[in-house]
């Protein structure tokens, strides 16, 4: 296996993780309709239970993802982590209480009370998909940052990749483009969220309410997500030249698009996916669109991966100095540890196996409120 | 302070949180799996109940160790930007074996212990409940093949065009996997996770026993708990044993720092406390020899003979050897593109000192001694502490078997305040490993300071006491809602 052929590899398992992830945010995107106050205690408690059985496998997705990055392109962990430090800080946090709050939510003395971790979980569910968003906007945008290894050499100050400014990484939000991918994903996690209690709780009521929060959801997603692909194929985007050298490139992410026929399909297919889940989830008596959703999501996920990356393209480009930007040839591991990590990766296809076995026999049953009661073990 | 001291106290802080809820999580995954395999294999519904309510502590803890190892992650890249870039490519492996066998095994099968009671099969349940734990202690393997290489960096060859340390060969990678540093570190890790748990169970069936109350639960309870804790016990003497010979080996200034010795030599011996000494044990604990010859850190900063004949240079001269690795690596990269065979000249001189780069940061030869206090006491208090909870668990054992443990009171106050001491234990001996390894954040190549990321004072302080106050704020409500369900106790008498 050659080395371009690892790296493109693992650019594309980033992105089928990166899908996945977005896909599992159903999880946030439910959490977030606990302000919905059509919501009774008892509904609000059915979300809860319901995401509560499925967090573990988003969080352990975002962190397999990170980890994924870490070993596979470890220069935009170090650059990025190390400077749009707020952007990460804060999706840290709202991760870490989401993690305790399941657990915390309904007992005594939890000091914050019920509301109290609710708050974090609705704040979870806004800001984890929002900020995912903006992040994965800079891709297109850049981000103001320098990378020089000479700098190792400078015991006084040996930082190889610095940031520009001391907004760290926040000043994303000044970016329109940024921000709508950030404001789709809000909406886009909140469908499937929906779409995803529709189909796991046994609930006349809720259901009802669910369905009606996809079609209040359903416009603003909309609008968000078709402003910014416009806006990204009439864009000039980060080209890298064959000797990598990175230049600005006008229509570049359209030219991609063009170059790259397979990507057109997948996107396409992916956007009739996940609209077939709005639709049925929306105007129709289906339980089923959070798998043409959920397909949808990591196919269009995936394809925005494949257009920031492939066809010469700089994926975490560097508006202050073009020639940090980092490409999926500038910023992977060695062939050597690609080879054993793509070795490894042939286990992939055995985990999801006992993923959807052990899905299955969990969801067997849907979840009501006589459900939760009889469980030993419920939040 | 500055930003580098501040970074590391904001690691060390999140670190020493994420072990208070690790261990306990290693250990009652095996106590649990146990009362569960009873339940099946005596198909006795008390055993049932017993499981689901230790899974019910288990639960409280689980939430938050999670929650604090998403921030070690994070802060790999926030504050030690250069750090992760000059270790990714010998992570990249053990972490995508991590993330791939451990993590999904353990999120998935977490879920169907919890939740799984009345909708799969018993034995599907249980294999669940076992393989939860046994994909903690895998991912507990990876996380500590990274942290062992940092202590003792095999299978690495530095890439002056990458700047960073590279896995370049299949007997590379097996040398990561394999490191010894790395196999008797899980072991000690592991099995410590074992006493604590055992531990904990132990002391919360005593709180039971001096209350009166679930009496039979609290005794079956404390003979498992103490029967796992004690099979820890031995594990962690073993692989500690074998842990001071590594040290010796590759972290010889640890072990002087541990033991507090300026100059060593042969028939060293082992301190108790300051002024208290026994002649010639350091030299059998740390080669197995008691005319092995122990380098002081004297010894070590002005350069010894070792065991095996090696003369190891001083730390001046591995500075000096250092500064050149160092100037090396400058000149091949201004020269690769303009003057190959000067640069292939550079590069040679590179490669022939670059085991000793990290030396070249260093300002004085001093600057390799750890604070000698702080690991010396933690050693102390995590040897003793350890002596103190094998004889408490053995206690435990030999009434419980006995079948007197009901009656006794004092074993049962003291078994219930050895609760916090294990977890003391617990921290000290990271305290040992990590202090003790200071200055450096991978042995002998990259000291702390050329690890960090470029993040102003005032962000790393802001965040330190922004994790203070929520792991504050988790280990209250943690400590209330624990002992909330406690009180309550299980649903059989």
């Amino acid at each position: 296996m050659s080395y371009i052929f690892l790296q493109n590899y693992w650019w594309c398992l980033i992105s089928l993780l990166g899908g996945l992830l977005v896909f599992l945010m159903f999880v946030q995107g439910a959490n977030l309709h606990l302000v919905n106050p059509r919501l009774t205690a008892i509904e609000k408690n059915m979300v809860v239970n319901s995401t509560g059985r499925k967090w573990e496998l988003a969080f352990t997705t975002l962190v397999t993802f990170g980890g994924a990055f870490f070993a596979s392109f470890p220069l935009f962990y170090s650059t990025s982590f190390g400077g749009a430090y707020w952007v990460w800080i804060l999706l840290l946090l709202t991760f870490v209480f989401q993690a305790v709050s399941y657990e915390f939510l309904n007992k005594k003395d939890n000091l914050l009370g019920v509301k109290g971790f609710r708050i974090a979980l609705v704040a979870n569910g806004f800001l984890a998909p929002f900020v995912v968003g903006v992040a994965v906007g800079t891709f297109f945008t850049g981000s103001d940052f320098v990378v020089n290894k000479m700098a190792i050499l400078d015991s006084a100050a040996p930082v190889i990749s610095t940031w520009g400014n001391s907004w760290r990484g926040l000043e994303a939000l000044s970016s329109p483009h940024a921000v709508l991918l950030g404001l789709a994903l809000v909406g886009l996690t909140g469908i499937l969220g929906a779409l995803y209690i529709i189909n796991n709780v046994q609930d006349d009521s809720l259901e009802e309410k669910m369905r009606r929060a996809i079609r209040v959801f359903a416009l603003p997603f909309l609008v968000c997500f078709i402003a910014w692909v416009v806006i990204l194929l009439l864009r000039d985007g980060y080209a890298v030249d064959e000797t990598g050298v990175v230049f600005m490139e006008e229509y570049k992410y359209l030219h991609n698009l063009l170059d790259m026929p397979a990507v057109i399909v997948m996107l396409l297919v992916g956007v009739v996916g996940v609209l077939l889940g709005l639709w049925a989830g929306a105007f129709t008596t289906s339980r089923y669109g959070i798998w043409t959703a959920g397909t949808g999501t990591v196919l269009v996920v995936m394809s925005v991966f494949f257009i920031a990356g492939f066809n010469g393209t700089a994926y975490y480009p560097s508006s202050t100095d073009l020639q940090s930007s980092l490409t999926i040839a500038n910023s992977s591991s060695s062939s050597f540890t690609l080879t054993v990590m793509s070795c490894v990766s042939l286990l992939i296809p055995f985990v999801l196996a006992y993923i959807v076995y052990a899905w299955r026999a969990m969801d067997k049953t849907k979840i009501t409120q006589d459900e939760i009661e009889s469980t030993p073990h419920k939040y | 302070m500055d930003v580098l001291l501040w970074s590391r106290l904001q690691f060390a802080m999140t670190a020493a949180y994420h072990w208070l809820f690790v261990p306990l999580t290693l250990g009652l995954a095996l106590v649990i799996a146990v009362m569960e395999t009873l339940y099946v294999v005596k198909k006795d519904d008390y055993w049932k109940k017993t499981t689901q309510f230790w899974m019910k502590l288990f639960a409280i803890n689980f939430a938050v160790g999670i929650a604090t190892g998403i921030i070690l992650e994070f802060e790999f890249g926030t504050n030690w930007s250069n750090y992760s870039w000059f270790v990714g490519d010998i992570f990249g492996a053990p972490l995508a074996i991590e993330g791939i066998l451990a993590f999904f095994m353990e999120a998935t099968f977490f879920a169907v212990m919890f939740f799984g009671w009345e909708k799969v099969s018993k034995r599907f349940h249980l294999i669940s409940t076992w393989l939860t734990g046994i994909g903690a202690s895998i991912s507990a393997y990876w996380i500590l093949v990274a942290n062992s290489w940092m202590q003792h960096p095999v299978g690495t060859t530095f890439n002056p065009d990458t700047v960073r340390s590279e896995m370049a060969s299949v007997e590379a990678f097996w040398e990561v996997i394999s490191n010894p540093v790395a196999v008797s570190k899980f072991i000690h890790s592991v099995t410590s996770g074992w006493v604590t748990g055992g531990v904990f169970v132990v002391g919360v069936s005593c709180y039971y026993l001096l209350r009166g109350r679930k009496i039979e639960f609290a005794r079956k309870s404390a003979l498992v708990g103490a029967a796992v804790g004690m099979m820890g016990t031995l594990a962690v003497m073993f692989s500690g044993d074998i842990s001071g010979i590594h040290t010796a080996e590759f972290q010889p200034m640890k072990l002087a720092a541990a033991e507090g010795l300026e100059d060593g030599g042969r028939r060293a011996p082992f301190s108790i406390v300051p002024g208290v000494e026994i002649p010639g044990m350091l030299s059998i604990l740390a080669t197995h020899d008691i005319d092995g010859y122990v380098p002081g850190i004297n010894d070590i900063i002005n350069g010894y003979t070792d065991n095996q004949g090696n003369v190891i240079p001083s730390v001046a001269e591995k500075m000096e050897k250092g500064r050149l690795a160092l100037s090396s690596l400058e000149e091949y990269r201004n020269l690769k593109d303009t003057d190959p065979d000067a640069a292939a000249l550079a590069r040679g001189v590179l490669e022939e000192n670059v085991q000793y780069m990290g030396y070249g940061y260093l300002e004085k030869p001093e600057d390799v001694i750890p604070p000698v206090d702080m690991v010396y006491w933690s050693f102390r208090v995590m040897v003793g502490g350890g002596m103190f909870l094998a004889l408490v668990l053995l206690l435990v054992l030999w009434y419980g078997y006995k079948g007197h443990i009901e009656k006794t009171k004092w074993l049962q106050w003291v078994a219930m305040l050895s609760v916090p001491l294990v977890y003391l234990t617990g921290q000290v001996g990271w305290i040992v490993a990590e202090v003790g390894r200071q200055p450096w954040t991978i042995q002998g190549l990259l000291p702390v300071n050329v690890a960090t990321s470029s993040v102003s004072l005032a962000a790393v302080q802001t965040t330190f006491f922004v994790f203070l106050a929520v792991f504050a704020l988790f280990l209250i409500i943690e400590i209330r809602i624990m002992i909330n369900a406690i009180k309550k106790g299980p649903e059989v008498e």
